[in-house]
């Protein structure tokens, strides 16, 4: 099944349809019933994580903790290297009569950074992925779906009109179709 | 979709809602005007605040000279409420990261505040290193750049670690605690009709939009920010530790420093969601979401980290005595029956006595007793860090340099002034930002329902 990911101010377009429900169970149901119809599903629009989304729509496993990963072991390689280049390279300090190269008082500052950037990376790789932006004249598609609204967003054409969504989905509670 | 965990179990969220009543009964207290008693709250953390400001700028402009330390006691009350402000700073990660991995659902009201805490507890605390300094404007120093003395800071230094710990804690659980709070606030644009208030929410809400993919990378992101959280929320409290642990002072040479530390740190740490949790449902009409389930539940983890605690008070006294070396045992007899030993017995009575007390269920599921003893639990903790610190210090090895130390009113308002900006920062924390996840009670509601009619069911 395509799945686009959503363009800006989909709902003034009229090549969508959305279908608007007040209750995760019933837009499952919807979505089970419109994948077997094979039609296009743009995207889905609601409230909290639903679970089983992801399957039906068939969205692929994120790569963002493999970025976390790569980035945090940078972090861990380029702390422990820095720390290495300084007590051995750069200014060699004798404390407390301990070799320059300590390796075990390398190991917090080491993990710290790991943890730093591949926290950060990760959680830029999401705002990045999902083109998360500060933006002042943002407009949601509808104000009700932070609230309590579940919308599937269907792509239409000469063969898929309101009305035969309405057939498709018949028997299923909707609150509406626009 | 329902999970059963056991009909026996009470539902988290009360009142069977629907989730439109939940974005209401969350929001509404923001979008109204406050009740008086939050105005109270306020005046009063306000003025705390502004007298502690006012102590910072004396120390800051005066200098260190007017804090009680001497020559033997050079580490006092300062540290200690370093230290009492770092662990109190670590249940919040703890309850979003460590208690989202083991999937435990009562979390989900409760993070946010708590992560909140967090914030501001590591802002208290980092104020201290700062104003330590003696002075402040040198406060780069102890960040590794390249400058002209082309001196590095000392990696080996447990002191160093910290500056890494904090920062990397602080960003991390600032991070965390943002990518949990966009849906929400989203939820709140949404809600507000116009304006320069709506303005600034969809500007703070990032156009999140709630589609099926982007929920998808959110939860991973933050399932996977939790997993790099939690060995942070154990390294940050051990690498404190370690600052009085690497030295060779009876009473701080012990091995048995990080998870006693830690196991601290957690226990205040919770003492002090209880006492803010406390407050907040009664401030913001939470009674539906904050329930005494949830109380339940903390005090059995206060029960859990406070037994560690009076464990590691036990190892503690029988390993001085075991090691046979006259130095600790000295330490800790001293510390007991010593001029000091009043802390030392406010800390043992606040801190092993108060938590037992939760074994007893009518006492765990009181509210106002539970409230009661989250506050001597910190008092306990604050102690515990002054003792630590305090008689380690005070007798040293040579009995010539022995003294005493008594803090001054400076230092008593440095204390006041941060417990000032921290209740001022979350009493307008509460006021600005949803003080509940909005979605993460949305994702449980329908098991929660669903328990609480099959818990009608069987009462019939």
């Amino acid at each position: 099944m395509p799945y686009r990911s959503q363009k800006k101010s989909i709902m003034d377009n009229k090549d969508y349809i959305s279908v608007y429900f007040d209750d995760e169970d019933p837009m499952l149901q919807a979505l089970r019933r419109l994948k077997e119809n094979n039609l296009t599903i743009i995207d889905v629009l609601t409230p909290f994580p639903v679970h089983g989304i992801d399957k039906l729509l068939s969205v692929k496993r994120t790569r963002i903790p493999v970025g976390g990963f790569i980035f945090g072991a940078l972090g861990g390689i380029l702390a422990f290297w820095f720390m290495t280049w300084v007590f051995t390279v750069s200014y060699p300090l004798i404390i407390g009569g301990k070799p320059f190269f300590a390796l075990p008082s390398f190991v917090p500052i080491t993990f710290e950074m790991t943890v730093l950037f591949a926290g950060l990376s990760m959680a830029a790789g999401m705002f990045l992925r999902s083109k998360l932006k500060p933006d002042i004249r943002f407009k949601p598609a509808d104000e009700r779906i932070t609230d309590n609204m579940f919308v599937i967003v269907i792509g239409s054409n000469a063969n898929t009109t309101r009305e035969s969504i309405r057939t498709v989905l018949s028997g299923i509670s909707i609150i509406e179709i626009r | 979709m329902s999970i059963f965990q056991s009909s026996l179990r009470k539902p988290l969220i009360e009142g069977k809602k629907s989730y439109q009543e939940i974005t209401s009964q969350i929001l509404d207290p923001l979008v109204n005007k406050p009740i008086k008693l939050w105005y109270f709250a306020i005046t009063l953390s306000g003025g705390a605040m502004l007298f502690g400001l006012l102590m910072m700028g004396w120390t800051i402009w005066q200098g260190i000279g007017t804090w009680g330390e001497n020559r033997t006691v050079g580490w006092a009350f300062e540290i200690s409420t370093f230290v009492w402000w770092i662990g109190i700073g670590h249940a919040g990660t703890f309850i979003s990261a460590i208690l989202l991995l083991f999937r435990q659902r009562w979390r989900n009201s409760i993070n946010r505040s708590a992560e909140a805490m967090t914030l501001f507890a590591v802002i208290c605390a980092a104020l201290f290193p700062f104003i330590h300094l003696g002075r402040p404007l040198l406060t780069f120093f102890i960040f590794p750049y390249p400058n002209t003395r082309l001196l590095w800071v000392n990696f080996n230094s447990p002191l160093v670690w910290d500056v890494f710990a904090i920062a990397t804690y602080f960003t991390i659980s600032l991070v965390f605690w943002y990518v949990g709070l966009i849906p929400d606030i989203a939820t709140l644009r949404d809600k507000l009709r116009k304006g320069l208030k709506k303005t600034v929410y969809n500007f703070l809400s990032f156009s999140w939009k709630g589609s099926a993919r982007d929920w998808h990378r959110h939860e991973v992101t933050s399932i996977m920010l939790a997993a790099i959280a939690t060995p942070l929320v154990l390294s940050v409290h051990s690498i404190v530790s370690m600052d009085f642990a690497d030295s060779i002072l009876p009473g701080w040479h012990t091995t048995i420093f990080p998870p006693y530390f830690v196991a601290g740190a957690i226990y205040s740490g919770f003492a002090m969601v209880l006492t803010l949790l406390i407050i907040a449902r009664k401030l913001m009409n939470l009674e539906d979401f904050i329930t005494v389930e949830h109380v339940e539940s903390m005090n059995k983890i206060l029960i859990a980290t406070g037994s560690i605690v009076a464990l590691a008070y036990i190892t503690e006294t029988f390993m001085s005595w075991y090691s046979g070396i006259e130095y600790e045992q000295y330490m800790l007899q001293n510390r007991m029956t010593g001029p000091y030993a009043w802390a030392y017995w406010i800390m043992i009575i606040c801190n092993v006595g108060s938590a037992q007390l939760l074994w007893i269920k009518k006492l765990r599921r009181s509210l106002l007793f539970t409230f009661f003893i989250s506050i001597v639990i910190n008092i306990g903790m604050w102690f515990e860090r002054f003792v630590i610190i305090v008689t380690s210090l005070h007798r040293d090895f040579l009995p010539s340099s022995w003294t005493m130390y008594k803090p001054t009113i400076v230092e008593y308002g440095l204390l006041i002034g941060t417990l000032g900006i921290f209740f001022t920062a979350f009493l307008l924390f509460i006021r600005v930002f949803p003080v509940i996840s909005i979605s993460e009670e949305k994702s449980i509601l329908k098991t929660e329902n669903a328990l609480q009619v099959a818990k009608e069911i069987h009462h019939g």
